[in-house]
């Protein structure tokens, strides 16, 4: 089992989430995070003064699949949320040693 | 139809001329009491509301963790003061200030005249004392905002209760009482300069002595925005403040009971409102031409530098003057606010600019339209009430810093007034 974990743009959040339903995935957490990377910032103005924004607004996935799927997963996520722009985001794939679903105990790939 | 009105109003009023010509030599007098007395209380309260004006405003413009802190003192400021000017400040300001040289009145708490009498005078007693009062109110308002964020709760009432009782009524009879300027020729109508630039004097002592907010400024010279939590509640408060300025400026004509000063009034409405307009277009057009980008919070504070030009003197200009003289209360925001953090003068929602230097240009002006006012005599004005209230606030504020302390600890101010000092906060469902 695998978790992937993505960093996207905000607004292809309802894209990624149709695209992995698709090929199959029946769960996964969102977060709201801001982040640093190429894109770099943008400058705002207020009364005045212009300042930076170094951290973007992205939107992390994180989602439990089996090993199986893993690569069909990233796939999904990777034609959904790109744009072709710089900060279109980043995938992480790690392992994921156990699962278990609160409600009836069972645990490995069945709690997926 | 009006002239059916008008045939049946003089037929009655002949007939009233014939029967009892006591009671109608009678009526036309109180006529005017009445609608004098209508024009104070109505300008009061609208006068009143700017409170909610400078509350909302300030609400806006200070971060969200010290927004209970910014009500708080709105709303405490606006009974300290109204206590104030019962207990001394309305006699300070207008009782026998010829007596004393025409410097300051007598103080003693103020009274009416008993429950079912009638009042001498051309309007009611009471509705001067309460008209009067809401002026000393917005005084006080003026200094609040800029000094917000950092100064600690009960320094600041101390201070509003020496100002509304004693500093704004000592220097505001040397005009409105009759003191030494009015003898001079001084000419401020509804305040730039008494009300607007006392407390934007009183404001930029404080922030002085006070320093900036931690962090404002770096070691390394930049200047650090902290922008406000609300820009809907800034644009509220500027809406209720133009709307209460009708009532300060309309007020202040003082007489409503005839023709000729319910014209007045009416004139004074709409210049008023084209000075406001007017520095509120000024404004936008300079930040898109200097910045690229019309930041709200800019072009709010035009239309307060308009309303604050024009108070000196509404009633004289053209419309065309009215517009230009409020335009150049929209230049002055745009360049001052920047050249204050130059200097490193933490002001947050911009009082300064709007009612000290506003002010100054807008009692500056009244000689270019009002034949009777002279430059000369302006700036003698303006010096005058720039000296006393610098020196009696620098005085009062040094008292306060070295006794209880003026200044929330760096710990307190990281984590917001409304934490450490109310024990509520204003949005507590957002974490």
């Amino acid at each position: 089992m695998n978790i992937v974990m993505a960093i996207i743009k905000p607004f292809k959040l309802d894209e990624v989430r149709k695209a992995l339903g698709e090929v199959g995935v029946e769960g996964l957490t969102v977060t709201e995070v801001k982040g640093y990377g190429r894109q770099k910032g943008h400058t705002e103005i207020y009364r005045g003064t212009e300042y930076a924004i170094n951290f973007l607004p992205k939107v992390k996935i994180e989602v439990a699949v089996s090993t199986d799927l893993t690569e069909k997963v990233v796939e999904a996520i990777t034609g959904a949320a790109r744009t072709d722009q710089i900060g279109d985001g980043k995938i992480f794939v790690y392992d994921l040693k156990q699962a278990v679903r609160i409600r009836t105990g069972e645990s490995g790939a069945d709690a997926l | 139809m009006s002239y059916k009105i008008k045939l049946i109003m003089s037929v009655t009023g002949a007939a009233m001329l014939a029967s009892t010509p006591a009671l109608a030599q009678d009526a036309a007098p109180d006529a005017a009491f009445v609608f004098n007395t209508l024009l104070f209380l109505m300008g009061g309260f609208l006068v009143m509301f700017m409170a909610a004006g400078f509350a909302m405003l300030e609400a806006g413009l200070v971060r969200s963790k010290n927004v209970s802190m910014q009500c708080l003192k709105n709303i405490g400021l606006y009974s300290v003061a109204g206590l104030m000017f019962w207990v001394c400040g309305y006699s300070l300001m207008y009782s026998g200030v010829g007596d004393n040289g025409g410097w300051f009145g007598t103080p003693v708490p103020y009274s009416w005249p008993e429950a079912g009498a009638t009042n001498e005078g051309d309007y009611s007693v009471a509705s001067d004392w309460f008209f009067q009062m809401v002026f000393c109110a917005a005084t006080a308002s003026i200094v609040s905002g800029t000094i917000a964020e950092r100064i600690k709760l009960w320094p600041f009432i101390i201070f509003t209760a020496i100002l509304t009782g004693i500093f704004y009524p000592i220097s505001g009879s040397w005009q409105w009482g009759g003191g030494w300027l009015s003898e001079m020729g001084f000419s401020d109508f509804a305040g730039s300069t008494i009300v607007h630039s006392v407390g934007g004097w009183a404001a930029l002592t404080g922030a002085i002595i006070l320093g900036a907010r931690s962090g404002k400024y770096t070691d390394d010279g930049r200047v650090v925005p902290m922008p406000g939590s609300s820009i809907p509640l800034a644009t509220l408060g500027t809406f209720i403040l133009w709307l209460g300025w009708f009532g300060f400026n309309g007020g202040s004509q003082l007489a409503f009971g005839d023709n000729a000063n319910a014209s007045d009034v009416s004139r004074i409405f709409v210049n008023t409102n084209l000075a406001a307009a007017g520095g509120v277009v000024v404004s936008m057009i300079l930040m898109q031409v200097v910045y690229k980008k019309v930041d709200v919070t800019m072009a709010l504070n035009g239309a307060l530098a308009g309303l604050v030009s024009i108070t000196a003197e509404p009633l004289a200009p053209t419309p065309l003057l009215a517009i230009i003289i409020g335009g150049i209360g929209g230049v002055i925001v745009v360049f001052a606010v920047p050249m204050l953090d130059k200097f490193k003068i933490d002001d947050v929602v911009g009082a300064i600019p709007v009612h000290l230097i506003a002010g100054i240009w807008g009692t500056l002006a009244v000689p270019i339209t009002n034949s009777s006012a002279s430059f000369g005599t302006q700036i003698v004005g303006i010096l005058a009430y720039g000296v006393f209230t610098v020196v009696a606030s620098a005085i009062l504020w040094t008292i306060l810093k070295m006794t209880i302390g003026i200044r929330a600890s760096e710990e307190e101010e990281a984590l917001g007034l409304d934490k450490a000092e109310v024990g509520v906060e204003a949005y507590p469902e957002f974490t």
